[in-house]
């Protein structure tokens, strides 16, 4: 017996007002941030199907014209479709964003959980080291890497990451700091096997939650990151179709009133990043409500 | 009295291994870095004699340890070496460009605080209600929404579309910074020379950058301001002082954000970092001729030393707000003194 | 009930705090009076309202707490229905309050004199800040303490001092009405000893009225004149103190004082009250004590008692009601 897809939408629906109920405004907020992700998300994976014409195609219309209906938000200086510039830009934003958070994690991740257990004196130069980069200013640091570093996908996502493996190292350490001590106290207790149990079932969910919610915003932060980077013409050749990229050259051309090849690529950088920092907001309220104060 | 000074002297000896730190991680990244500074410099096309010779001279066929040990030196000096490209020391150059952007941040900071306090403080008093929630999505939007487009919003509509204000420099077309300057605060500078349009010129110049860069940063505190102070207004200080009657409004304003000040001004030492950050966006966006503009201009130009000077020089600014951070939150904390 | 020299009458007073899983009773219904000069003392246990009833009486209630109904009547003027502005001059003028913590009742960030000054002139705003701090002067000299410790911090005292400051500055404006909500719950035994002795003191200097809300007995039973014992929101038994505490009417209060342990006695086992405190949602029908009530009856489990006056004391039981 099939449900109609109205059926499955009420059905749906209700769920989620259910959850809304339980969880409070967190939940909405969640559910918008994922599905504004949701559907960048699904702008890069079907660009091919979506844009109306190649991003590169230098004849794709008049020059710096107007949105129109053909050219959903306009042409630029090059003859290109915006639109379809913005529709591949996505890929690359996400892309880089998500990879250097990942980078970030595994760098991070693994360093703490090494200084975490190691201890002494490695462990204290270590987070020294970490503590100064992560009191510098990030965007800075990532100037400074991706001027270093030739142009091209790999160099920015290096100097995405960088930044951010502090932040894990962090917190990997302390949680592992933490779980050692509380070893080190059962083992003078000599409670058992279950008691090191009770231990993973509590300290690992946490530690899981916030690290779920820390990546979350990373990716966030990351899209600033690489947004600003690429703004400023660093990091990415000018072959890549990107957001930034797009905002600066699009720049020169707000003189005479050209409006839209600035508005659309810096709304869908604000928008993506809005919509990670809703997911990761809401996931911290609602994995744990200790971690953000009401 | 006596107090605050050993504060502040164990305090400032306390900074020097971070900074030591972090200088040691500025050079081992410049060093590191893949891509060869001279041959760029030279042009790609240039003798390998011709290059081998220009390393010779600039020092960097020496051992790393020496170059380590000599920039550590230099430093120390308050030498950051001359700019390969222009005949100019490095800290010159920095000299020229720092009053515009510490003039900036300073309105930039202002605007964060006023606007960033008020609304947090406002929020936690009335929690719960549409204003607070109207006020929380502002603290997350605001963030998000990068501070180089919000630049480019303001001058679409304040400079273009309106023409209320101007969208780049320090000063109008009209006015020569050379007859006032002085300092370099244009704001100062003006006033001192009594020249009241001037100085009208330049503020006006200043208020969107200012408000720009200031804003992206009220989000951050108006999140703070608000977690602190709803914290702050369940103490049992709060409740004795309405008590005693004194009105609603003086102890959410004054004892409230006095309290939950505290906290913010540690964190404002990190958002110097986040401001700085910032103003190198906002000066490229305005072309407001200061440090961050400085220091793009030189990656253009692949001025390896002038990039390695003002890197440092960031540092070591970051390392001096987070002692004076420290040092004022003594001031107003008593109970915070060694 | 009320007699002439009633100064503060409550009435049917309800305080309710609406949360998400339903509204928490925490005031239900209590209607007393506290007489000029008297130091009434307000036990009970933990959660059974008595700090919620204090703080209603000065409307200081923490959200989501709500005076869901009665009167709060002082001096003639029922303070639940007072405008913003009669209320504002009612707290810590005529109506003064000291809080359990004096540590965290203290603004860490401000001078001693500074929070005294700033009392004094919210309430009087001609007074000079010279003239208020003589007045601060004074009044910490009566209560022992040396005039220079107004440019002190809080955390620079100890808590003895502290909470001679806090009755200090409760009592600056020379108010005629004085809550005190658990004031010796953070002082040890010696400090608390003194302090007790001041507060006679003082009550005969000012011609205070007192509101001495504690879950210790034994400071209630060294002050107060009258005691009234609270249990899940209610008011249970009212009356002379010493009356109550030779004999009490009502079993919980029988129960209450069978638990202090008694040194001079060999007792084999500590006596408690089987059961636990009342959810406050949902309370038991008829009388609030009844499921741990050792001599509770068929009524009891079915309506609510009301107070009924047995030669000046009043108990909420049915087993003291009149036979009718």
């Amino acid at each position: 017996m099939k449900h109609s897809p109205s059926r499955k939408m009420a059905v749906l629906f209700a769920r989620f007002a259910v959850m809304g109920k339980k969880y409070g405004v967190e939940w909405w907020i969640l559910v918008v941030g994922a599905a504004i992700i949701t559907g960048v998300v699904l702008m890069a994976v079907f660009s091919t199907a979506i844009a109306p014409f190649d991003p590169y195609d230098q004849n794709a219309g008049p020059q710096l014209s107007p949105p129109s209906r053909t050219h959903l938000m306009g042409t630029d200086n090059l003859q290109r479709d915006v639109f379809s510039r913005i529709v591949y830009g996505s890929r690359t934003i996400l892309g880089v964003a998500v990879l250097a958070a990942i980078l970030s994690s595994v760098v991070g991740i693994t360093f703490g959980l090494i200084s975490g257990f190691a201890g002494g004196f490695f462990d204290k130069i270590l987070s020294l080291v970490m503590d100064s980069i992560y009191s510098f200013p990030g965007l800075i640091l990532a100037i400074a890497f991706a001027a270093m570093l030739e142009p091209g996908i790999l160099s920015i996502t290096v100097a995405v990451a960088v930044i951010y493996i502090p932040t894990y190292f962090r917190l990997v350490r302390g949680q592992t700091l933490q779980i050692k001590e509380e070893l080190y106290v059962e083992a003078a207790r000599a409670i058992g096997a279950s008691g090191r149990r009770i231990l993973w079932q509590y300290i690992f969910p946490n530690v899981i939650a916030t690290t779920v919610v820390v990546f979350t915003m990373n990716v966030g932060d990351a899209i600033m990151i690489e947004a600003a980077l690429t703004y400023l013409g660093l990091g990415l050749p000018p072959s890549i179709v990107d957001w930034g990229m797009d905002l600066s050259m699009g720049r020169r051309f707000l003189p005479s009133g050209v409006w839209w090849l600035i508005t659309f690529p810096g709304a869908m950088i604000s928008i993506l990043a809005i919509g990670f920092t809703m997911l990761g907001e809401g996931l911290a309220e609602i994995l744990n409500p200790r971690l953000l104060e009401k | 009295m006596k107090n605050i000074l050993r504060y502040v002297i164990v305090r400032a000896a306390l900074t020097l291994p971070m900074l030591f730190i972090l200088l040691s991680v500025v050079f081992v990244v410049i060093r590191v870095m893949p891509g060869d500074p001279v041959s760029s410099m030279l042009g790609g096309h240039a003798p390998e004699s011709v290059i081998e010779k220009k390393k010779e001279e600039l020092g960097l066929n020496r051992p790393m340890i020496f170059q380590y040990v000599d920039y550590l030196w230099q430093i120390c000096r308050l030498d950051l070496g001359e700019s390969m490209i222009l005949k100019q020391r490095v800290i010159d150059a920095i000299k020229l460009k720092i009053p515009a952007t510490i003039e900036l941040t300073f309105f930039g900071m202002l605007v964060t605080v006023l606007v960033g306090v008020s609304l947090g403080a406002y929020a936690a008093d009335k929690r719960r209600s549409p204003q607070d929630y109207a006020i929380r999505i502002y603290g997350i939007v605001i963030y998000c929404i990068p501070v180089f487009w919000l630049g480019l919003m303001f001058q679409m509509i304040f400079g273009i579309w309106l023409d209320w204000m101007p969208i780049a420099g320090r000063t109008g077309a009209r006015v020569f910074a050379s007859t006032f300057e002085k300092t370099g605060f244009y704001v100062i500078d003006t006033i001192l020379i009594r020249d009241f349009a001037a100085l009208k010129d330049v503020l006006i110049h200043l208020v969107l950058p200012s408000v720009t860069l200031g804003l992206m940063l009220s989000g951050v505190f108006v999140r703070l301001t608000r977690a602190n102070m709803l914290d702050v207004l369940k103490s049992d200080y709060i409740l004795a002082a309405e008590a005693r009657g004194i009105r609603h409004r003086r102890v959410v304003y004054k004892h409230a954000i006095m309290n939950a000040f505290v906290p913010i001004l540690t964190m404002m030492g990190l958002q110097v970092a986040l401001l700085m950050a910032g103003a190198v966006l906002t000066e490229s966006t305005f072309s407001w001729p200061g440090m961050g503009r400085l220091l793009l201009e030189r990656i253009y130009m692949r001025d390896y030393p002038t990039i390695q000077g003002v890197i440092v020089f960031f540092a070591l600014i970051v390392a001096l707000v987070s002692l004076v951070v420290d040092i004022v939150y003594a001031l107003v904390d008593p109970r915070v003194r060694y | 009930m009320t007699t002439a020299d009633t100064i503060l009458a409550l009435k049917d007073l309800k305080v309710h705090f609406p949360i998400h899983i339903g509204t928490v009773r925490a005031v239900e219904s209590v209607s007393l009076e506290i007489r000029q000069g008297e130091v009434m003392g307000l036990v009970g246990e933990s959660g059974c309202g008595k700090s919620t009833l204090g703080f209603s009486i000065l409307r200081l209630l923490r959200t989501p707490g709500i005076i869901a109904a009665g009167e709060i009547v002082y001096h003639g003027r029922d303070i639940v229905q007072m405008g913003r502005r009669e209320l504002l001059s009612l707290r810590g003028k005529r109506i003064g309050m000291i809080f359990q913590d004096p540590l965290t009742s203290l603004n860490p960030l401000f001078r001693v004199g500074d929070q005294f000054v700033e009392t004094i002139r919210t309430h009087e705003k001609q007074v000079s800040r010279k003239r208020a701090l003589e007045r601060s002067e004074s009044i910490l000299a009566r209560l022992g303490i040396a005039a220079d410790r107004l440019y002190e911090y809080p955390h620079q005292m100890s808590g003895g001092m502290r909470q001679r400051i806090m009755i200090g500055m409760a009592l600056v404006l020379n108010p005629d009405f004085l809550i005190a909500d658990e004031p010796t719950t953070s002082l040890d035994v010696i400090v608390e000893a003194q302090f007790l002795d001041l507060l006679n003191e003082l009550r005969a200097e000012f011609n205070l009225t007192i509101l001495l809300i504690s879950h210790n007995l034994g400071i209630v039973a060294q002050m107060a004149d009258r005691i009234t014992v609270m249990y899940g929101g209610r008011i249970v038994e009212t009356g002379p103190a010493e009356t109550v505490f030779a004999d009490p009417l009502h079993p919980y209060t029988q129960g209450l004082l069978a638990s202090i342990p008694n040194i001079k006695l060999d007792q084999p086992a500590l006596h408690t009250m089987p059961g636990a405190p009342p959810d406050l949602v949902n309370p038991p029908g008829g009388c609030v004590f009844h499921p741990r009530c050792p001599r509770a009856t068929d009524i009891c489990r079915r309506s609510i008692p009301g107070l009924t006056d047995e030669k000046g004391r009043w108990t909420a039981c049915w087993l003291h009601a009149p036979r009718d």
